[in-house]
């Protein structure tokens, strides 16, 4: 097992990164419990294991994040200890979290070089856009180095960050669930660059919980399992996707249940014309919370076409609806018009009651659940508890208020309800929100929200971040929810969630649904097509029309 | 427990000792001795006619912070408390004075209008941000001066006191506007604060004012709301908290707290009991500082205007040594500087040690258990 080595001694060693015996621990949990990690000089290396089973932690440990309390860290055979990211950047060791970290309102190029010019007060713009050119050619990384960081994709913005990452010289790349918001013809690009670097000698590790992207793109796998090393599959070729998934959760996965049609006659949710005109005038209620959390006071980026652009479609109860879409193409637009956090043009109503000049709050109340696309953004506040995370979003309902005052007791209950069934890993319901590990964080809003019964969810990404096994469980949540009559606009990246999951299946494209297809029948290829606007479809008309084509008259 | 009640402590005391250095050192530079300078200083707060004037002197200070301190609770920064105030104050005191009334009737409606005052002077700015998107901190104090040259006017022409034609004051307020001092109080209770002095009586108009403090913010809805925005204002937003409605109902929140800053001394303190020159217009400076000291904590504040209030008292006694009462301002200003980087410091130091007895109360036990691959 694990034998101390001294400091700077080097050890022959054909790994670029041995981790041994790692144990790092928060109040109340052991993060990692002598997790052991060993990755070859070259390869592109996978890390997988359920919700809280200490991925994040193991990797900024190797990224001087945080210091272990036990444990070794070998670089290329030699001990290493590193008191900060800055030492560990130092030692040629980059990372890309798993919530970006850019700032809006700078250009691409200000991004990848803030903070890393230390000692140059000023900096050579020219020489470091030049650079930033060589890099994301060398690496088919494209992107341009004057783009406002606010007008990017997620695509984009993964780029920038491995940029900023490959700017500071790094030569072992941490990418922590890179892909989880990228669709795939996105992930299939970003492997395409990843192996890139590997074959110039670059070592990649990264974390994802989409077993068939490990399985078809690493070159070692190590599974980790309540902060253990539970195993380390050298072959990806020798495993598939159910044995990985069995030493992940440590029992055999509950297998998808058939599914049946549970579509009803009555529409939940009608959405009529809904458009959002380019230039955003005055100041909305986006810019003055943009303006709170200290970002410029000012929101929508100027595109040539409507964000949202004359957009109908019905749910009905029992029914899942798909929206699919490469991000940024008028889906957040279109959930935050729904729950009356966007001024917009159109008609919306629940069930048969039009809630088009109504608040978010009485919108709420009218039973709209909402889970919103960036957890951390928008579904909840890092720094509170896990009870008053709860609250969100349902404190103007009457479950947890009572005359203007807080109800604690049915707010902690519900909490423990959520946590209970929802496998929220965590300690108790009085800690901040951030000590929760990424899924976790997850679980525990779509868990609020469902907890709240519904009578129509728009659920964004519900899924985003999850393991396999917390996600067999959500999407059972969400079947269940669909018999029980749920109406659900579910948006995803995830194409076979929304293959899985939906009922009908639309498809956006620059602000406008631009195809219905049958999830009965469509493969992911032919999704993908749809969305990146290669492939026309003949069906259905590109403005929109009311979209219930295959629901029972 | 007591590693939270260390940490509380710990960084104003880290302060209080840098404070002490730092004015030392420029006690010195002022070529004096330090010991002296601290010993005259502790004589002139050693005595119980000391403390009731601290006492005194910290409530309209602590109903400042507060002020402030709800607007910080969402970043928002109410520099305008001090014009919010002064008017209050002065049309408080001018109407006060034209009117007779029972007393408790009388004392009420002065509050009420200090309250209205700050309250509509706050919404200047409170709507300027909400619908405009002006920022708050430069149109507060733009309305300072608006408010420093309206109230030079109104006291001039409109609200002067007939019988004193030299003097810029208003009328002294009637017995019926004024409160009753707490000594009798502590009397009944057999506590004597000695001959001539007077603790005032808007002493439990700040308690209440504190505890009010407390529920709105840790256990009403409003509160929740508040908390949300400030934290994470995009969060707030996708709640269905409205930004616009917050920043106006907050900033106005503000204004009518801070109208309440002058009243204490307005109509509970003998010096006063009426508007003029001598009245302080700056209290909402002091609020900024007690806010940032106290943390926004209604209780953290109260130790911070207790001290503030301290070290003003006691470097009066500097004069009587020789040694520039600028001293004092040196204090506050190091303690305040100081304080704020403790409490980063002792912040980092206890999520270090927090994660360390973490690791002696949780022992890992490391045994891999290695799958077959
Ligand atoms: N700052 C912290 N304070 C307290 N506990 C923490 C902290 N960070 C992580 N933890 C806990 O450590 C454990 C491991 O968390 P980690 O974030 O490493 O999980 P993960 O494997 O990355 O999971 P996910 O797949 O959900 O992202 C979790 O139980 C989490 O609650
Ligand atoms: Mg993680």
């Amino acid at each position: 097992m694990t034998t101390a080595v001294e400091p700077g001694t080097a050890i022959d060693s054909a790994y670029a990164i041995e981790l041994r015996g790692i144990v790092k621990r928060f109040p109340g949990v052991v993060a990692n419990d002598g997790v052991n990690l060993r990755v070859r000089e070259g390869t592109i290396h996978a890390i997988v294991g359920e919700n809280g089973a200490g991925k994040s932690t193991l990797m900024k440990t190797l990224y001087g994040a945080h210091q272990p309390d036990e444990g070794d860290i070998l670089i290329h055979g030699t001990r290493r200890t590193f008191r900060s990211p800055s030492a560990a950047i130092d030692m040629g060791i980059g990372m890309v979290f798993q919530h970006f970290m850019l700032a809006d309102n700078f250009t691409v190029w200000e991004n990848i070089v803030l903070g890393s010019e230390p000692g140059h007060l000023r900096l050579n713009m020219r020489k470091a856009r030049r650079r930033i050119r060589e890099l994301s050619e060398q690496y088919g990384l494209e992107v341009d180095p004057d783009e406002l960081v606010a007008d990017l994709g997620v695509g984009d913005k993964q780029r920038v960050e491995i940029l900023k990452v490959l700017y500071r010289g790094a030569r072992i790349l941490i990418l922590d669930e890179p892909t989880a918001v990228l669709v795939p013809h996105e992930v299939t690009e970003l492997f395409a660059s990843l192996e890139q670097l590997t074959q110039q000698g670059a070592t990649v590790i990264f974390i994802s919980h989409k077993l068939d992207e490990v399985l078809g793109n690493a070159d070692a796998i190590t599974v980790i399992r309540a902060g253990k090393t539970v195993g380390e599959i050298d072959d990806p070729s020798t495993v598939t996707a159910g044995e990985l998934a069995e030493m992940m959760v440590g029992s055999e996965l509950p297998s998808p249940e058939t599914r049946e049609a549970t579509v009803r006659d009555d529409v939940r949710l009608e959405v009529v014309g809904l458009t959002i005109e380019s230039a955003p005038t005055g100041v909305d209620t986006v810019a003055l919370a943009a303006g709170l959390a200290g970002g410029i006071e000012s929101s929508g980026t100027p595109t040539s076409h409507r964000p949202l652009d004359d957009v109908s479609l019905r749910v009905h109860s029992g029914e899942i609806v798909g929206i699919a879409g490469v991000e940024g193409n008028g889906q957040t637009e279109l959930i935050e018009a729904i729950m009356g956090l966007r001024p917009a043009s159109g008609i919306v109503k629940v069930d048969e009651q039009d809630v088009s000049e109504l608040s978010n709050t009485a919108r709420r109340n009218a039973g709209i659940g909402y889970v919103a696309e960036d957890r951390q953004r928008d579904g909840m506040v890092l720094s509170m508890t896990l009870w008053e995370n709860v609250i969100l979003g349902h404190q103007a309902g009457d479950d947890f208020t009572h005359r203007g005052l807080i109800d604690r007791d049915a707010a902690r209950e519900r909490t423990r309800q959520v946590v209970e069934e929802f496998d929220v890993r965590t300690p108790g319901i009085d800690v901040s929100a951030f000590t929760l590990s990424g899924g976790n964080q997850q679980k525990l809003i779509v868990g609020r929200e469902m907890m709240a019964k519904p009578h129509v969810l728009i659920a964004a990404h519900p899924t985003r971040g999850v393991d396999v096994g917390a996600q067999a469980v959500i999407w059972d949540i969400l079947r269940q929810a669909r018999s029980d009559g749920l109406a659900t606009l579910l948006i995803s990246a995830d194409l076979d969630e929304l293959i899985g999951l939906s009922d009908r299946l639309l498809v956006m494209l620059r602000g406008k649904v631009v195809a219905e297809v049958d999830p009965q029948t469509v493969t992911p290829a032919e999704l993908g097509s749809y969305m990146t606007g290669a492939h026309q479809h003949d069906g259905r008309s590109a403005s929109g029309s009311p979209g219930d084509g295959e629901a029972p008259a | 427990m007591n590693r939270r009640l260390l940490t509380t402590f710990a960084a104003p005391a880290l302060a209080a000792v840098a404070a002490i250095v730092v004015s030392s050192v420029a006690v010195l530079v002022a070529g004096e001795s330090p010991a002296t300078a601290f010993k005259a200083m502790w004589s002139q707060i050693d005595s119980t006619e000391s403390i009731v004037l601290i006492v005194n002197r910290a409530v309209p200070y602590y109903v400042a912070g507060v002020a402030v301190a709800i607007g910080f609770k969402m970043n928002l920064f109410n520099i305008g408390a001090n014009g919010q105030y002064v008017l209050a104050a002065l049309l408080a005191a001018a109407a006060g004075a034209a009117v007779d009334l029972p007393a408790p009737i009388h004392v009420a409606m002065i509050m009420g209008i200090a309250v209205v005052v700050g309250a509509t002077w706050a919404a200047i700015p409170a709507l300027l941000k909400a619908y405009r998107g002006v920022n708050e901190v430069i149109s507060t104090i733009m309305l300072n001066y608006v408010a420093t040259n309206l109230i030079a006017y109104l006291l001039a022409e409109h609200f002067r006191n007939p019988d004193q034609p030299n003097i810029r004051e208003t009328r002294v307020l009637p017995e019926s506007a004024r409160l009753p001092s707490l000594n009798s109080l502590f009397e009944a209770i057999g506590f004597d604060f000695g001959p001539g002095v007077v603790l005032h009586g808007f002493l439990p108009v700040a308690i209440v004012l504190g505890i009010g403090y407390h529920v709105l913010l840790n256990r009403s809805r409003f509160g929740f709301n508040l908390r949300v925005s400030g934290e994470n204002p995009t969060a707030a937003r996708a709640a269905g908290i409205s930004p616009r409605r917050m920043i106006i109902v907050t900033l106005i929140m503000s204004g009518a707290i801070a109208g309440l800053i002058g009243i204490g001394p307005l109509i509970a303190d003998p010096q006063f009991y009426k508007y003029g020159d001598q009245f302080p217009v700056s209290y909402g400076f002091i609020g900024l500082s007690l806010a940032l000291l106290g943390r926004n904590h209604p209780v953290g504040m109260a130790a911070a205007a207790l001290v503030w209030a301290t070290i003003e008292r006691a470097t009066q006694a500097l004069s009587f040594v020789d040694i520039p009462q600028e001293i004092g301002i040196i204090l506050q200003g190091s303690f305040l500087l100081s304080a704020i980087i403790a409490y980063e410091i002792v912040r980092r130091l206890s999520a270090d040690a927090e994660t360390r007895a973490a690791s002696r109360e949780t022992p890992g036990t490391r045994t891999i258990a290695e799958a077959p691959a």
